[in-house]
C-alpha cells in the first residue's frame, strides 16, 4: 500500500519533471512567459513528489517490510534503526533515488531565489537542469526502482521481482534481509554517498546556466559566474568531503593501510574535482580579466559530463568488464545519456564561439594569467592521466581482447610530476600581479621563504636520509607552506604598521576584509597538509607481517607489538567477534593496548578486518589481525607504519574551513561586483 | 595451438626456475626462515587477484588469493626469484595479474598517450599565450562611462581598494 503511493508519486514526478523540460524549452524558445511560468511551477512540484518516494522508501527500511526487493538486499532485523535509515543509499537502487531528489531540491532553491535577477537565464537554466533530474527519475522508474516486490512462482528456484502480481505468483514475505554490506557499516562510508552526490549535483547548477548563458547569447557579460560562484563552491567542497571521507572509510575498512588505492571508482569521483578545481580558478579570470571564457564553458562542460560519468562507473561496474555494461540497461541509458548531453553542449558552445571573445590581451608571460593558464593545463592533464588510466582496461578487452590492469604505480608515476608542479605553482601564482610582474619583485618575495624551506628541508632531510626521494616532496610542501603563510605575516604586518592593531585582530581583519582571497589560501594551506601526508604514504610506510605465539614479538620501525591473547564474543548487528590484544611499545617502553578485531558477519558469511591503530600527528600504527590457529595460542598480524597520515584528515578539515571564509556572505562587497558586471566592466582589483 | 606455446613457455620457465633454484637455495642457507610474510607480500604487492575485480594479491581476503599467495611461498621457497614468479602468473591468468602495465604492444599506449597530451598541452598553451600577446583587447575602452550613481561608484571603488 505504502509502497504504491511512492511508486505513484515516483510516476508523476517523472511526468512532471518532463513536463517541466519541454514546457521551458519551448518557452525559452518562443520567449512565452506563459509557458515558462508553467514549467517553474511543475519543476518547483519534482521536489516534494520526490520526497514522498524518499519517506515510503526510508519508513520501509525503518519497519523491515522485507516484500520490497530493495529492503530485503540493504536492511536486516540486526541493523541499527540508523543505519537502516542510512541504508537508502546503501544499494543502487536507493542511492539513484536520492541522487535525484538532491537534484530536485537544488533545482527547487534555484528557481525560488534567482526567479527576478536572472530572467532570461532561467528558461535554459529549468531546461537544462530539469532534463538531468528527469533523466535520473526516469531511471529509478524503468530500471533501477527500488519499489519492485518479490514474487514467489510455483515450481520455479529462483525468486521473481515484479511491481504487479505475476500470473500464478504469491507474494514472497522474507523473515529477515541480507542487510548492508558489513563493509559500508562505518561513519566514512555512511557520510561518503551523501557528500558526493551533494557534489556531483550541486555542480549542474552552474552547468545549467553557462548552458542557459550560451544559448540565450548573454555568456558576454559573464553574469553567469557570479550568480553561480558560491553553487560552485559548494559542489567542490562536498566532493572534497565526499572524498576524504572515501579515504578515510578506505583506511578503517578495507585493511591495506592506505586510504587511497586508484581504483576505477575512486577516480571517477577524481576527475570532477579535478575539472572542477581547474574551473574554479578559470572563473577568477573571467571574473578579473574578462579571460579564458571559452575554456571555462569547455570546463564546466567537462565536469557536468565527468560528474555523470562518475556516477555511471560507481553505479555500473562498467569498469571491472566489459560484460557488466550490458547486464541492465542502466549502462547504456547512462552512456546514451551523457554522450548527447556531452556532444549537445560542445555544439552549442561551438556556435557562440565568437561571442566568447577575450577582452584583455597578455601582457606578460610573467603574470597571473599565464600562471593561471599553466595551472589551468596542468589539471586537464592529469584529468587525462586518470581518464585513460581508467578507461585503459575496457578499452584494451575491446580491442585486442586481453583484459589488463592499471594500477596504482601507473597512476603515482604519471600524476606524481603533474600534482608536484601544482603543488608549486599554488604557492608561487597568488604572488604573481594581474598583467604582469617584474622577476626582480618576485625574486624579492620569494627568497626569505624560499631559504627558510631549504633550511626545513635540511632538517628534514637529515631525518629522511634514508628515503632520498622524499626530501624532493617534503622541499616542495616546506616552501609552499612558508610562501602561504608569508602571505599572511605581510597582511598581518602591513595591518600592524598602519592600525597598530595586534596579531590576533589583524588576522582577524585581514581575513573578514578579504575573505575570498584569504579563504582561498587557507583552503591552498589544506590541500599542502594533505600533499604532506601523502608523501608520508608515499615514502616512509613501513609494514610487516608475521605469525607469533603468546608473549612472542613482532617489530618494525622502532616499535614492537607483544601478542598477549585472542578473545572471542559476540557483537551487535549480528557478528561474531575475534580480537587480539596486543601491547604496543616504542624501544622497549610501553605505550599502549591494540585491539585489532575481525568481525565477522554470521548472515553475510562476510568478514570484517577492524585494525587496531595507535594515531599521533607524526605516525600511526596500525595493526590488523589476519589470521590465528584455532587454539588461540598464536595469530597473524599485518602491521603497518603509517608516518603523516593523520595530516591528509587534517588537511581536510582546514579545507573546509576555508571554503568556509571564502564563501562567507558579503552582501555590499557582491552587489558591488555585480552591478560593475552589469555595465560590462571587470574590476581591475 | 596457443595452448601448446603457453604450455612450452611454463615448461622452459619451470626448467630454468629449478636450474637457479640450486643456487639460490645455496644462498639463502643462512637465512632461517626463508620465506618469510613479506617475501611473499612482496611478490604479491606486484600482483593482482586474477579472479576478483581491481583487488592487489598482498590484501585479497577470499580463499582463492589465500591459496596464491601460499603458493608464492611454495615457489620462493623452491628458490624462484620474484620475476619468475610474476612471469608464471602472467603465463598462468594473463597480463590483468600485473599491477603496472607493461611498456609493450597495445598496453604500451596507456604510459605514451598521457605523455603526448602532456607536451601537446604545454604547446597549445605556448601558442594560446603568444596569440594573446598580439590581440588587441576587445574591451569598449574608448566608450564613456555607463551612468552609474556618485554613490554607487565610491561604494565599487572603496570595495575595489578593500579587496585588494
Amino acid at each position: 500500500m505504502l509502497a504504491d503511493i511512492g511508486l505513484i508519486s515516483l510516476t508523476i514526478a517523472f511526468l512532471f519533471g518532463l513536463y517541466a523540460t519541454i514546457a521551458s524549452a519551448y518557452g525559452g524558445w518562443r520567449a512565452r512567459t506563459d509557458w515558462v511560468e508553467s514549467a517553474r511551477n511543475a519543476a518547483l512540484l519534482v521536489f516534494p513528489l520526490l520526497t514522498i518516494p524518499v519517506i515510503v522508501i526510508v519508513y520501509s527500511l525503518y519497519k523491515f517490510d522485507f516484500s520490497l526487493a530493495y529492503v530485503y538486499d540493504v536492511s536486516s532485523r540486526a541493523m541499527s534503526p540508523f543505519l537502516r535509515v542510512t541504508a537508502l543509499w546503501g544499494g543502487q537502487q536507493g542511492s539513484v533515488l536520492f541522487w535525484a531528489w538532491l537534484m530536485a531540491a537544488f533545482v527547487g532553491i534555484v528557481l525560488l531565489r534567482k526567479w527576478e535577477r536572472d530572467r532570461e537565464l532561467m528558461p535554459w537554466v529549468t531546461f537544462v537542469a530539469m532534463l538531468t533530474t528527469a533523466f535520473f527519475v526516469g531511471v529509478v522508474l524503468f530500471i533501477t526502482n527500488p519499489f519492485v516486490r518479490l514474487w514467489h512462482v510455483p515450481g520455479a528456484t529462483e525468486l521473481t521481482q515484479a511491481f504487479f502480481q505475476p500470473a500464478n505468483a504469491m507474494p514472497y514475505l522474507p523473515e529477515d534481509g541480507n542487510g548492508l554490506n558489513p563493509l559500508l557499516r562505518h561513519f566514512g562510508m555512511i557520510g561518503h554517498p551523501p557528500t558526493t552526490y551533494l557534489g556531483f549535483t550541486g555542480f549542474v547548477i552552474p552547468f545549467a546556466f553557462a548552458i542557459a548563458a550560451l544559448i540565450t547569447g548573454q555568456s558576454r557579460h559573464d553574469e553567469w559566474i557570479i550568480t553561480t560562484r558560491r553553487w560552485t563552491l559548494f559542489a567542490w567542497i562536498f566532493l572534497s568531503i565526499g572524498l576524504v571521507l572515501g579515504g578515510r572509510w578506505a583506511y578503517d575498512v578495507l585493511g591495506w593501510g592506505g586510504f587511497w588505492g586508484w581504483d576505477p571508482v575512486e577516480n571517477a569521483m577524481l576527475m570532477p574535482w579535478l575539472t572542477g578545481t581547474a574551473f574554479l580558478h578559470s572563473v577568477m579570470m573571467t571574473e578579473k580579466r574578462g579571460m579564458m571564457k571559452r575554456w571555462n564553458m569547455a570546463l564546466i562542460i567537462l565536469t557536468y559530463s565527468l560528474s555523470l560519468f562518475g556516477t555511471f562507473i560507481t553505479r555500473t561496474g562498467v569498469i571491472s568488464s566489459v560484460h557488466a555494461f550490458s547486464k541492465t540497461a542502466l549502462g547504456p541509458a547512462f552512456f546514451a545519456f551523457i554522450g548527447l548531453t556531452f556532444l549537445g553542449s560542445l555544439t552549442i558552445l561551438y556556435l557562440r564561439w565568437d561571442t566568447l571573445k577575450s577582452e584583455h590581451s597578455l601582457e606578460s608571460f610573467i603574470s597571473r594569467e599565464a600562471a593561471f593558464v599553466l595551472q589551468n593545463m596542468l589539471f586537464v592533464a592529469v584529468t587525462f592521466a586518470v581518464f585513460w588510466g581508467t578507461v585503459f582496461p575496457l578499452l584494451s578487452e575491446l580491442v585486442t581482447g586481453t583484459k589488463i590492469t592499471v594500477g596504482p604505480p601507473y597512476f603515482q608515476r604519471v600524476t606524481g610530476p603533474l600534482f608536484f608542479v601544482l603543488v608549486l605553482l599554488m604557492g608561487v601564482v597568488p604572488l604573481l600581479t594581474w598583467r604582469k610582474h617584474a622577476a626582480r619583485s618576485l625574486g624579492k618575495t620569494i627568497w626569505i621563504p624560499f631559504l627558510a624551506s631549504l633550511g626545513m628541508t635540511a632538517i628534514w632531510g637529515f631525518a629522511h636520509r634514508m628515503h632520498p626521494g622524499s626530501i624532493f616532496g617534503l622541499w616542495l610542501v616546506t616552501l609552499t607552506l612558508s610562501l602561504i603563510l608569508a602571505e599572511f605575516w605581510k597582511g598581518i604586518q602591513a595591518r600592524h604598521a598602519t592600525r597598530g592593531e595586534n596579531f590576533l585582530s589583524a588576522l582577524f581583519n585581514l581575513i573578514s576584509r578579504n575573505h575570498r582571497r584569504y579563504g582561498g589560501y587557507i583552503i591552498h594551506l589544506g590541500v599542502v597538509l594533505i600533499a604532506m601526508g601523502v608523501i608520508g604514504d608515499a615514502y616512509f610506510k613501513q609494514e610487516t607481517q608475521g605469525t607469533v605465539s603468546q608473549g612472542e614479538v613482532l617489530s618494525v620501525g622502532g616499535y614492537q607489538l607483544e601478542f598477549q591473547k585472542l578473545l572471542a564474543y559476540p557483537g551487535s548487528d549480528g557478528r561474531e567477534i575475534v580480537e587480539a590484544v596486543l601491547d604496543l611499545s616504542q624501544n622497549g617502553k610501553p605505550i599502549r593496548t591494540l585491539n585489532p578485531r575481525r568481525d565477522y558477519f554470521v548472515v553475510q558469511e562476510q568478514p570484517v578486518t577492524v585494525p587496531g591503530v595507535y594515531s599521533t600527528p607524526g605516525v600511526d600504527v596500525y595493526a590488523m589481525l589476519v589470521g590465528w590457529d584455532s587454539s588461540g595460542s598464536s595469530a597473524t598480524f599485518k602491521i603497518y607504519v603509517n608516518s603523516l597520515i593523520n595530516w591528509v584528515w587534517i588537511g581536510g578539515f582546514v579545507m573546509i574551513l576555508g571554503t568556509l571564509i571564502a564563501t562567507w556572505s558579503n552582501p555590499a562587497q557582491r552587489e558591488a561586483t555585480y552591478v560593475l558586471k552589469r555595465e560590462g566592466l571587470t574590476s581591475q582589483a | 595451438m596457443k595452448n601448446i606455446k603457453r604450455q612450452l613457455l611454463l615448461f622452459l620457465i619451470t626448467v630454468l626456475a629449478s636450474l637457479v633454484a640450486v643456487t639460490v637455495v645455496y644462498a639463502q642457507d643462512d637465512q632461517p626462515g626463508y620465506p618469510t610474510d613479506n617475501d611473499v607480500i612482496r611478490v604479491a604487492k606486484q600482483l593482482y587477484c586474477p579472479v576478483c575485480p581491481n583487488t592487489p594479491l598482498d590484501v585479497c581476503e577470499t580463499k582463492a588469493c589465500q591459496d596464491w599467495r601460499a603458493q608464492i611461498r611454495d615457489q620462493l621457497a623452491q628458490g624462484w626469484t620474484d620475476q619468475q614468479i610474476i612471469d608464471y602468473f602472467v603465463i598462468q591468468y594473463g597480463e590483468r595479474v600485473l599491477a603496472e602495465p607493461q611498456r609493450k604492444g597495445f598496453t604500451s599506449l596507456v604510459w605514451f598517450l598521457p605523455l603526448i597530451a602532456l607536451l601537446l598541452g604545454i604547446g597549445i598553451v605556448y601558442e594560446v599565450l603568444k596569440n594573446w600577446q598580439k590581440q588587441k583587447p576587445a574591451l569598449v575602452t574608448a566608450a564613456p562611462l555607463p551612468q552609474i550613481p556618485d554613490e554607487i561608484l565610491k561604494k565599487i571603488e572603496r570595495e575595489i581598494q578593500e579587496m585588494d
